[in-house]
């Protein structure tokens, strides 16, 4: 089982979307996330999505996503130099004078963006990997407890222009 | 012009070339319905059920190679349409669907009538779309029978909102479609076809699985002449059964778990197997770990998809079937394996498929079936029946059988021959049912008398859901669950056993059959077998029904017991 990347290139069309997650369901494939956002042709749909597979399965799912009509294009990204990042908010709540100043302080060191802020809780940004983000919400997660709520956005990917590394 | 929606979809039908429409009115299909009235271009067939109507349009394409059209209101004859346009698209038959739909303002609403039907067949047809804009109507019908008839050919769905029928646009109808996403390839890679022949010749125990795929692509002649030029046996699926004459010397049997005993063997001792068309269906395989082991396999489908999914192969070919058997043929040369060939013959010798018992036994019908009829097209509704059918019907290039095969859909066998008689008018058509399948889509015996369709229906009546009471017989200790079609609320609880008193069958099929204006016949002895199907087929006016009255406990052998290799095989029924 390894953890997979595809963009697709399909029509902007209403059911597009059902049809592929229904394919994913239908077929008792993993899907771990998908986004969808019309490209600079207003008549094509991106869409990145991530999955947990082995090999042979992955095949699968990339011809069955082939033979729908209104797929144009399947990518694999699993392998190949791209930049991918996931946005996500983390809000957290109930927070003292202290816990303030500790946030503000993991905000110096972690690439993240405090956006907003009131007298007891604080809102963050993270554009990062989703592996990045998950770490944040573990450190997080571990310093307040029960007191953080997370919007994760799944991740979008394009190919890389120069670099090599993912 | 300006002209409606729907005259648009009259006009589109005929620039398609459709003939005939099986069609069922209904409150968001009126409009449709009136701009056909009077249209004598098109011969509009009004079947009983929308199941039976699908089912219909499903044996006409079969039979026929065109495109079989449907029309339905909405709501319930969407819906009534599901289990047909499954049936087909599992089978790779091409149906364009069109369903009335609430106007576009009302989607949504939980109107009168109104169901997502586009939602709900798009896990189970190749396309299916809305139309939103009365603009948009003629390019997705194009694009619904391109769709439809190209590539591995399936069904489409257009659902049609009827403010879109009555709606006043252009009446131009597109001579071109073009769909980014859809491009049904065309080409045939060499470099796999000079491998897979490499292969092949080499070969010492080679033999050919043909699927239905090669009927399909109708290339039955060009197979036959793969399978002479290089000598290899042929071994098909029951699809695939007829792709090459059934009594031919080379022709080995069916596959599969209910296939013959030469061919379940040949395929686990082959060097080489050379499929083409078939998508390795947990029917044909037995258990995947086995099947084929020690073999090279060499696998052309038009579908990718269906290429190493269950079983891993050595060389792929994406390819329709007959252009890869016309490349195929161009390196084809004898093969020396005569050694092989008399084995498998050896096989066949020693192991017929044969039902050996005295009296009416189906085998007997059947070969009757072979003999009577010369220019036919034979359904099969499924269960023991269909399988009885695949295993005895000599079928040949005058005989095509039409079986639901993928969905395995009873009720399928008697609509499916109203289709394929209303398009074939010159060519006897039998229908070989059983007495449960029969009575699922019973009603469209009116649809028959009112078209005045001379269909033989053969329906082999043992009073029970034969296959499923068969498993229940083998594999789950004689617990007859539910399959016993004579049961009534006076017999004993649990019974396990068929006797003399159990309750007279019902309906009583000849008077059925007399009630709609039908001719039946109640064939009890085998020698009554051949007169009946005489009978039937000099009568040319309306539909024969014979009730054959045949053993109740009869069992579909061979068969490979679930989860087993497929030359892991019973052979004979213990009492037999």
């Amino acid at each position: 089982m390894k953890k997979r990347w595809l963009c697709l290139f399909v029509e902007n069309e209403i059911g597009v979307l059902a049809g592929i997650s229904g394919l994913f369901s239908g077929k008792s494939y993993n899907l771990g996330s998908l986004t969808a956002g019309v490209t600079e042709d207003r008549t094509i749909s991106r869409i990145t999505m991530s999955l947990t597979s082995d090999d042979r399965t992955f095949e699968q799912v990339k011809k069955q996503l082939n033979r729908r009509v209104e797929v144009i294009k399947v990518v694999d990204y699993t392998d190949v130099a791209i930049h991918m990042k996931e946005l996500m908010f983390i809000k957290v709540s109930g927070c003292s004078a202290k816990d303030m100043e500790e946030i503000f302080r993991i905000s110096q060191i972690f690439d993240i963006t405090v956006m907003d802020y009131n007298r007891d809780a604080v809102l963050i940004e993270s554009v990062n990997t989703e592996n990045y983000n998950n770490d944040l919400i573990a450190l997080l997660g571990k310093c307040f407890a029960n007191r953080i709520e997370i919007v994760r956005g799944g991740s979008v990917a394009v190919e890389a222009l120069s670099i090599t590394d993912r | 012009m300006d002209i409606t929606g729907a005259e648009l979809f009259v006009k589109a039908l005929k620039e398609e070339q459709v003939d005939t429409l099986f069609a069922y009115p209904g409150g968001q299909a009126i409009d449709l319905f009136d701009a056909l009235y009077g249209e004598d271009d098109i011969n509009v067939i009004l079947p009983r059920h929308e199941q039976g109507l699908v089912h219909a349009a499903d044996g006409y394409a079969r039979s026929t190679g065109k495109v079989g059209v449907c029309l339905v209101t909405s709501g319930p004859g969407a819906t009534n349409l599901v289990t047909g346009i499954a049936t087909a698209n599992y089978d790779s038959v091409p149906l364009v669907c069109f369903t009335g739909q609430v106007p576009t303002g009302l989607i949504g609403n939980d109107a009168f009538q109104e169901v997502d039907i586009v939602g709900i067949t798009r896990s189970i047809c190749k396309y299916a779309v809305t139309v939103y804009k009365r603009e948009d109507l003629a390019g997705i019908v194009k694009k619904a029978f391109y769709i439809a008839k190209t590539g591995k050919p399936g069904v489409v769905v257009v659902d049609l909102p009827k403010d879109i029928q009555r709606e006043y646009g252009s009446d131009g109808y597109p001579e071109k479609v073009e769909i980014r996403g859809y491009k049904p390839d065309c080409s045939v890679h060499t470099g796999q076809i000079k491998k897979a022949m490499e292969l092949l010749n080499h070969a010492q125990r080679p033999v050919f699985l043909i699927g239905g795929g090669v009927k399909i692509s109708r290339a039955n002649k060009e197979m036959l002449k793969l399978a002479e030029i290089t000598g290899v046996p042929v071994i098909t699926t029951i699809m695939g059964k007829g792709a090459i004459p059934a009594v031919h010397d080379l022709y080995v049997g069916n596959i599969g778990i209910h296939g013959s005993y030469a061919a379940n063997t040949a395929i686990s001792k082959c060097d080489v197997l050379f499929s083409i068309g078939t998508r390795f269906n947990d029917r044909i395989t037995g258990k995947t770990e086995q099947f084929a082991s020690g073999a090279s396999i060499i696998h052309v489908d038009i579908d990718a998809a269906s290429i190493s999914r269950n079983i891993a192969v050595d060389v792929p070919i994406v390819a329709d079937a007959k252009m890869a058997i016309d490349k195929l043929i161009e390196k084809a040369k004898p093969l020396d394996i005569k050694a092989w060939v008399e084995q498998i013959g050896e096989w066949k010798k020693q192991y017929p498929v044969t039902m050996k018992k005295d009296g009416m036994t189906p085998e007997k019908i059947i070969q009757a079936v072979n003999r009577t009829f010369d220019n036919a097209v034979i359904t099969t509704d499924v269960g023991q029946n269909q399988l009885w059918a695949t295993q005895f019907l000599d079928l040949n290039e005058r005989k095509q059988m039409l079986t639901s095969g993928g969905l395995g859909t009873m009720g399928y066998g008697f609509p499916a021959a109203i289709g394929a008689q209303i398009g074939n008018p010159e060519t006897d058509v039998v229908v070989i049912s059983g007495d449960g399948g029969m009575q699922m889509n019973i009603q469209e015996m009116a649809t028959a008398i009112v078209y005045e369709l001379p269909i033989t229906i053969c329906i082999l009546n043992n009073g029970y859901l034969g296959n499923v009471r068969q498993w229940q017989e083998m594999f789950f200790d004689r617990r007859y669950s539910s399959t016993c079609m004579r049961y009534r609320k006076s017999c004993i609880a649990n019974c396990n056993t068929p006797t003399e008193c159990c309750p007279q069958y019902t309906p009583d099929f000849i008077k059925l059959a007399e009630s709609y204006g039908a001719k039946g016949i109640r064939v009890t002895d085998e020698k009554e077998i051949m007169p009946a199907l005489e009978t039937a087929k000099n009568n040319r006016k309306v539909p024969t029904v014979i009730e054959f009255i045949i053993d109740r406990e009869e069992n579909v052998m061979p068969i490979v017991p679930p989860t087993n290799a497929l030359n892991n095989m019973i052979l004979e029924s213990e009492d037999s």
